[in-house]
């Protein structure tokens, strides 16, 4: 049987778009450095390439290019004609994540659920060790989002995607102009992440030459609490991390309350106070992340890399 | 009886072997129509025929139009209607733009071939073999300039478009309508051939100042319509880029800059033709502000980007061999710290003093590098002859450190190889090869692999890429090829450092 490694340990920040038909990109793709790769069968392939890319996502999950590299594939709808044969395809070579589009509501996280059981049975993989992230596009989807979130062990993350949900609200989504229309959806699916504890995917930005529209949309989502972002261009990536990186003084501060929690520990006290400040549970939660962040981003601190 | 007769003693000791005045020439000066006839004539044929030129002689041109030249048709087109064979066309590079320069070969026009490289179909025709009855000499930039000093190449007539002279001859590449900037290739030329024949786009009122191929120089001079097309300089190897392979590549080659231990105010760079090399100076410019580092100079071929960095302040001075895009091309008019270089200067091993010998780092491009650190960007991963050597052998031998950019793979071809199928430049002139899928250091550079390594750099070996390369390509069959010999690669002191044999059919 083949384990997986849990997807938890790694950071979630970017998750780079590769359309499933593109064989160039499927082989070398994985050069920038994303957190998550997600191979699309869906809405980046035309009808008629679908047999094409679902072959083609097979044999790349299976090449020695994407071992040991916890690869996301976006299937079709459960509504599709192509659904059941993408699910075969990307559990029998091995896929990490299946990313569902269109989610509604728990029932159909139900069902994906217990296909992939009978196909991780049929290939012999270990069972339940293929996750699931929901992507919510309708008012339903947000409206049911915690019961989304919690409707299976496999649950890895919820993300959103902005146009067909603005579609269904009866408006438009212009990133560079407003993000006021997402504001509800983003918080619910926030909550519902959180209320699950997984990770959450803000929409993507579709116009890659907007550096500075996009980074003001990084800006909003990071502050919201937003693990990452979809993205379209590998050329999104740098910029995104960046901007998910502490600063210096962040994790200075960070290695500071860690330092001073584990003092505490040694002494048996339950609260410390730094700087005049209490601590406690949450901020040394938080200054852990901090570090982890500031681990995978690089950034340098006084005394070298961390 | 004029005042000037009668004065000298003809037949003084002192002046023995000296030729007495004997009285002023007629003057072209005092007629307008006359002056202007001394250089200009009316076409193209007559400045053939006035050149003197004949059978096997050699015609010289410069590539500063890049894919834009129009010139070497127009003239190949003239020559061949006088009935002119078996020439030598020495031009600084050719192009993919030069195509029908095969039926010039066929026809015997055209029986040898100097040039920097070659594109497209002219040079796919010419390296499958059976069509020059010599080999093509490729040489580099600096390595022309060493050919033309030391009586090898020797051009009976140059043909060097401009966009406008005056009736005297005297260019630049910033006036008039196409123009292409600096003049570098051309100066040699101007130099070295023994006739000069300008061949402009407009004649404009003397003096066209500031000149940069002079009126000494020049002994004719013939008004076309076009030259060259100036917005096709930048078509091809000097393109810029927002492929994210390219801007990885380039990222991490800036890193490899700023750590590799030259990064430091007055320091000196080139940063070569492809996407990523280019892309690298956008880049320099961030990190230059964020640390405080300026650049003394920057040479070679002048983007339009070096030029941003020129104009914020972040480069002193620009030298200026060839303009890589109009931007360079408008540079040199209004930047006075922005001047020519010719090919001489730039980068000729047989100059008084060449910049390259002052480079402190060069961004550089390969179509194929071995795992000796030996550098082919001349033929292609199918035998044939696709690039250029360029400045490519001048720079490395001459920087301090010379960083080598190239994706790992190139549409299921690896870009390393056990052995570069030519070699233009040795590996022992290489230091750091950036790509897509790491860094790695030539084991002849350690002080520099420990530098990267402390500034948190990962550093890779070249074996361990070849490895990742041939893990995800498989190895590619090996090309074949003929006994014949199309190619003879000079390396830049004229020696010959490699043969390109023809590619079997």
């Amino acid at each position: 049987m083949k384990a997986k490694k849990s997807p938890a340990e790694r950071p979630s920040r970017s998750m780079l778009f590769v359309p499933g038909s593109n064989a160039a990109w499927l082989s070398t793709v994985q050069v920038y450095g994303a957190d998550y790769v997600m191979f699309d069968l869906e809405d980046s392939v035309s009808v008629r390439e679908k047999d094409t890319a679902r072959l083609l996502v097979h044999e790349a999950l299976k090449s020695p290019v994407w071992a040991g590299v916890p690869v996301v594939v976006r299937v079709n709808a459960i509504n599709t004609p192509f659904f059941r044969d993408d699910l075969e395809a990307v559990v029998s070579a091995g896929v990490a994540i299946v990313r569902l589009p269109m989610v509604t509501d728990a029932q159909m996280i139900r069902h994906l659920d217990a296909e992939l059981g009978v196909l991780e049975g049929k290939y012999g993989s270990v069972p339940g060790t293929t996750r699931i992230l929901a992507a919510v596009e309708s008012a339903s989807g947000v409206v049911n989002a915690v019961a989304i979130a919690t409707a299976s062990p496999r649950m890895m993350g919820i993300a959103l995607a902005a146009y067909d949900y603005a579609m269904d609200m009866h408006t438009t989504h212009d990133a560079a102009a407003d993000e006021s229309q997402l504001f509800f959806a983003r918080c619910a699916i926030l909550h519902a992440a959180r209320v699950a504890k997984i990770h959450c995917y803000d929409v993507i930005y579709a116009d890659v030459n907007d550096t500075e529209g996009f980074l003001r949309e990084v800006a909003v989502i990071k502050k919201l609490g937003f693990d990452g972002k979809s993205l379209v261009n590998p050329r999104q990536i740098e910029p995104l991390h960046n901007a998910f990186a502490p600063t210096p003084e962040e994790v200075e501060r960070a290695h500071r309350v860690v330092a001073a929690a584990a003092e505490a520990e040694k002494v048996g006290m339950g609260v410390v106070a730094l700087d005049g400040k209490m601590i406690d549970a949450p901020i040394i939660a938080a200054a852990h992340r901090t570090i982890r962040l500031a681990q995978v981003s690089g950034v340098q601190v006084a005394g070298g890399v961390r | 009886m004029s005042g000037w007769q009668g004065r000298v003693p003809t037949d003084a000791v002192e002046l023995a072997g000296l030729v007495p005045f004997a009285g002023p020439a007629p003057s072209t000066q005092a007629d307008k129509d006359a002056r202007r006839a001394r250089k200009v004539v009316g076409s193209l044929t007559e400045a053939i025929s006035r050149s003197g030129l004949g059978d096997g002689d050699t015609i010289s041109f410069h590539h500063h139009f890049r894919e834009g030249d129009l010139l070497i048709l127009q003239v190949l087109a003239e020559v061949e209607a006088l009935g002119i064979r078996g020439l030598t066309l020495a031009s600084s590079s050719l192009n993919a733009c030069h195509g029908d320069v095969v039926g010039y070969i066929e026809r015997g026009v055209v029986s040898r071939i100097y040039t920097s490289g070659m594109r497209g179909t002219l040079a796919a025709r010419i390296s499958r073999g059976g069509l020059l009855p010599h080999p093509v000499q490729v040489h580099s930039h600096g390595g022309r300039a060493a050919l033309m000093a030391s009586g090898e190449l020797r051009p009976k007539v140059a043909f060097l478009g401009v966009s406008a002279c005056d009736e005297f001859g005297n260019a630049n590449g910033t006036s008039g309508a196409s123009r292409c900037g600096s003049l570098g290739y051309a100066l040699v030329d101007a130099m070295f051939a023994e006739t000069v024949v300008l061949v402009t786009e407009q004649v404009v009122a003397f003096p066209n100042t500031p000149a940069v191929i002079r009126q000494n120089r020049v002994d004719l001079i013939v008004v076309v319509e076009r030259v060259g097309d100036p917005s096709r300089i930048n078509v091809g190897a000097t393109r810029t880029t927002t492929n994210p392979r390219d801007l990885l590549i380039a990222r991490r080659a800036t890193d490899v800059v700023e750590h590799g231990g030259f990064f430091v105010d007055g320091f000196s760079i080139q940063t070569g033709s492809g996407g990523a090399a280019t892309a690298v100076t956008d880049y320099l410019g961030e990190r230059m502000e964020r640390r405080g580092v300026k650049a003394g100079w920057a040479l070679g071929g002048i983007t339009g980007s070096m030029v941003a960095l020129h104009e914020r302040g972040l480069v002193g001075r620009l030298l200026d061999v060839q303009s890589f895009d109009l931007v360079a091309a408008s540079s040199l008019e209004r930047n006075p710290g922005h001047t020519i270089v010719s090919a001489s200067e730039y980068a000729s091993p047989a100059a008084k003093a060449a910049c390259v010998d002052e480079l402190d780092v060069v961004i550089l491009s390969a179509l194929e590098i071995d795992l000796d650190y030996n550098v082919n960007v001349l033929t292609g991963s199918d035998g044939l002859m696709m690039g250029a050597s360029g400045g490519h052998c001048d720079t490395a031998a001459g920087a301090k450190l010379v960083v080598v950019v190239a994706p790992l793979i190139r549409t299921r071809i690896p870009t390393i190889v056990e052995r570069v199928t030519t070699l233009i430049t040795p590996g022992s002139n290489v230091d750091v090869l950036v790509t897509d899928y790491g860094v790695c250091v030539n084991p002849r550079r350690p002080a520099v692999a420990e530098r990267l390594a402390a500034a948190g750099i990962k550093v890779t070996t070249i074996e361990a890429l070849f490895a990742r390369a041939l893990e995800i390509c498989g190895r590619p069959r090996a090309v074949e090829t003929t006994d014949e010999i199309v190619g003879v690669v000079r390396y830049r002191d004229g020696s010959v450092i490699d043969v390109v044999r023809a590619v079997a059919s």
